[in-house]
């Protein structure tokens, strides 16, 4: 077990394209840690680049105690599920998991022992002589993991590994691959484009764009108080919403509307300043009747999300949106108000969250 | 209904034909040697053993096949070891006007072991001293196949995900480990393929062991073959048949044990 550090760390790829670009990171030993962004962000450039499969250009990349920033990828005691699984297709799933301690010269017996140990506990038994061909997309899932496990490397290091499952098996393997690591306590770096993933299962986050890291938080930390307006709309399932506004004495004036400053920029704000508002609509209460410090306006558009629904209201031609609970559903074309919660609200300037 | 009928008759005769003109030259390939005094006509053979007899006797005939198996296979070895290790690093590391060398190396190739190079091949050969020997014919051999070999080979490299090998890396396989454990199992049709094309081909190649090997001893059977003939100049019609088919099974069933374990194919892609 070690703890990953990387420092300065930046990727050229030939062509100009700059992936990771001078980037600074400490994972503890034994954390889960989640590196989130949109497609093309650098994600797999970075785990690659923590492998070893490619050259960092610049900065280093620290494991354990040890600077292996020139060392080859196998030298470096990491194991990596690509995105694809890469599952030997002519090997059995044995000879699969088996493949690492081959390659460290374990005799024949031992190896197949610790794979069918492996094997066991990842509930492959009865699939130990199938070919990945021969195996559904979360079996191949759990011998891809079973595959590292077998290696007792001192980091994990997954690309996407849940992207290629579907919906309800993507639920399943997130809460077995989480309570594994937990069990395992190997150092892991987990890449996912979703964020529900990440919020889930991560101990700690990172949310990636263009090559930085924008934000390095808890998931609650990510969530509630997101750093800047680019964390702010990836996060979350439903988009948080950020509304242009004024500072107008001890108010602001969103949309038309007067609503007080939240308290986290409390005091911190000058008047006549330019803002980006922001609140989760999970923070928005809405009411059918005229309410204080509220954003006021039609009901244009209804999505039910199971228990509960979205509202957008049209706020003075602002679309603003809220969650009401089952069984308060507003009729398209009413009225309606949305009271962002005071202590949930945020204050952004120049992209920026503004916070003491 | 009677149009139908017609049309179907018109069309199997037509099918009857074509099959019968190409199976006509096999059915006189196998019966020709059992009879005793064959013609150019396929008739019912009296089942005589007497011309397998006489081509055990012949002083040259099973050694040609002999020496037909050496060079083929030896060529086939070194064709595919090196078409192989060519291609992976042509697929792998990007060399600007790697596909324009490819294309030029294939247009080159099929100069090589043809008629036009004869002359530069044989002074080459004679000044490398490597005329008369069967070591040197495979090299010749081998650089003609290597281009196409190469080629294909790629192809089929190029269809395998680079993941793999990248995942054995990371578990800390060195690329020798890597070629053997990962590529070479995921590319073997292909590798299979060109062992039976490299095989066939020089089984069959007339000309350039002609051209450069001297002793009769060391002639493989295509150019044997050629030497069966009559005092009068005629055509031994018994000792061609029969060498004929001995020539012709080992490539038969070459190509039947290959395609049932591995399967032909020309192009990439992983069968799961
Ligand atoms: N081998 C490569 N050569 C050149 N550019 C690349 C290469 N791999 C990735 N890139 C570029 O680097 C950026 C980051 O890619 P990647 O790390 O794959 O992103 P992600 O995994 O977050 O989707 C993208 O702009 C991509 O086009
Ligand atoms: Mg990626």
């Amino acid at each position: 077990m070690a703890a990953i550090e990387l420092r300065g760390l930046t990727k050229v790829y030939p062509g100009g394209v700059r992936a990771l670009d001078a980037l600074d990171l400490v994972i503890p030993d034994g954390e889960f840690f989640a590196l989130l962004g949109p497609s093309g962000c650098g994600k797999t450039t970075l785990l690659r680049t923590i492998a070893g499969l490619e050259t960092a250009t610049g900065g280093s990349v620290v494991i354990g105690e040890r600077d292996v920033t020139g060392v080859q990828p196998g030298g470096r005691d990491v194991a990596m599920v690509f995105q694809d699984y890469a599952l030997f297709p002519h090997m059995d799933v044995t000879d699969n998991i088996a493949y690492p301690l081959r390659i460290k010269k374990v005799a024949k017996a031992a190896r197949q022992a610790k794979a069918a140990e492996v094997g066991a506990r990842l509930g492959l038994d009865h699939l130990m002589d199938r070919r990945p061909g021969q195996l559904s997309g979360g079996q191949q899932q759990r011998v891809a993991l079973a595959r590292v496990m077998a290696t007792q490397a001192q980091a994990f290091l997954f690309d996407e590994p849940l992207s290629n499952l579907d919906a309800r098996l993507r639920l399943e393997a997130r809460t077995f691959l989480k309570k594994l690591q937990r069990e395992l306590g190997v150092t892991t770096v987990f890449v996912t484009h979703d964020q529900a993933e990440a919020l889930a299962m991560a101990d700690r986050m990172a949310v990636m764009e263009a090559g930085h890291i924008r934000q390095i938080g808890t998931p609650a930390e990510v969530f509630q108080r997101p750093a800047n307006t680019f964390v702010a709309a990836f996060i979350g399932s439903t988009p948080m919403n950020l509304l242009d506004g004024v500072v107008r004495g001890g108010t602001l004036e969103v949309a038309g509307c007067a609503l007080p400053v939240p308290t986290s920029a409390q005091g911190l704000l000058a008047d006549g300043e330019k803002i980006v508002y922001g609140v989760r609509p999970e923070y928005n209460a809405y009411a059918s009747e005229p309410a204080e410090d509220a954003l006021g306006g039609k009901v244009v558009i209804m999505e039910n999300l199971g228990a509960s629904h979205l509202v957008t209201l049209d706020v003075n031609d602002v679309l603003v949106q809220a969650i009401v609970p089952e069984g308060r559903e507003p009729a398209i074309g009413e009225q309606g108000w949305a009271v962002p919660r005071r202590d949930r609200a945020l204050v952004y300037r120049d992209g920026e969250l503004v916070a003491g | 209904m009677t149009r139908f009928v017609l049309g179907r008759i018109g069309f199997s005769t037509l099918i009857a034909v074509l099959l019968a003109f190409f199976t006509l030259p096999l059915l006189w390939l196998a019966s020709a040697p059992l009879t005793s005094d064959p013609t150019y006509k396929v008739s019912v053979p009296d089942f005589t053993w007497e011309n397998f007899q006489t081509i055990l006797e012949h002083p040259y005939a099973l050694p040609s096949l002999y020496n037909s198996l050496v060079l083929s296979v030896g060529t086939a070895l070194v064709v595919v070891l090196l078409a192989a290790l060519a291609a992976y690093a042509l697929s792998r590391v990007h060399l600007p006007g790697r596909d324009v060398l490819l294309y030029v190396l294939l247009l080159l190739s099929s100069i090589i072991t043809g008629t036009a190079a004869m002359v530069p091949l044989f002074q080459l050969a004679v000044d490398l001293q490597l005329i008369d020997s069967q070591f040197g014919l495979i090299l010749i051999l081998s650089g003609g196949l290597l281009p196409a070999a190469i080629f294909m080979l790629k192809d089929f490299m190029d269809a395998t995900p680079k993941s793999y090998e990248e995942s054995a890396r990371v578990f800390g396989a060195t690329p020798l480990q890597i070629v053997r454990h990962v590529v070479v199992p995921l590319v073997r049709p292909g590798l299979a393929t060109i062992a039976v094309w490299s095989v066939a081909n020089v089984w069959g190649n007339f000309l350039m062991p002609f051209l450069l090997l001297r002793d009769v001893e060391k002639q493989p059977a295509a150019v044997i073959m050629y030497t069966l003939y009559t005092e009068g100049g005629q055509a031994n019609l018994r000792l061609l048949s029969t060498f004929g088919l001995l020539y012709s099974v080992p490539v038969v069933v070459m190509y039947l044990i290959v395609s049932k374990k591995y399967g032909f194919r020309f192009h990439g892609g992983i069968k799961r």
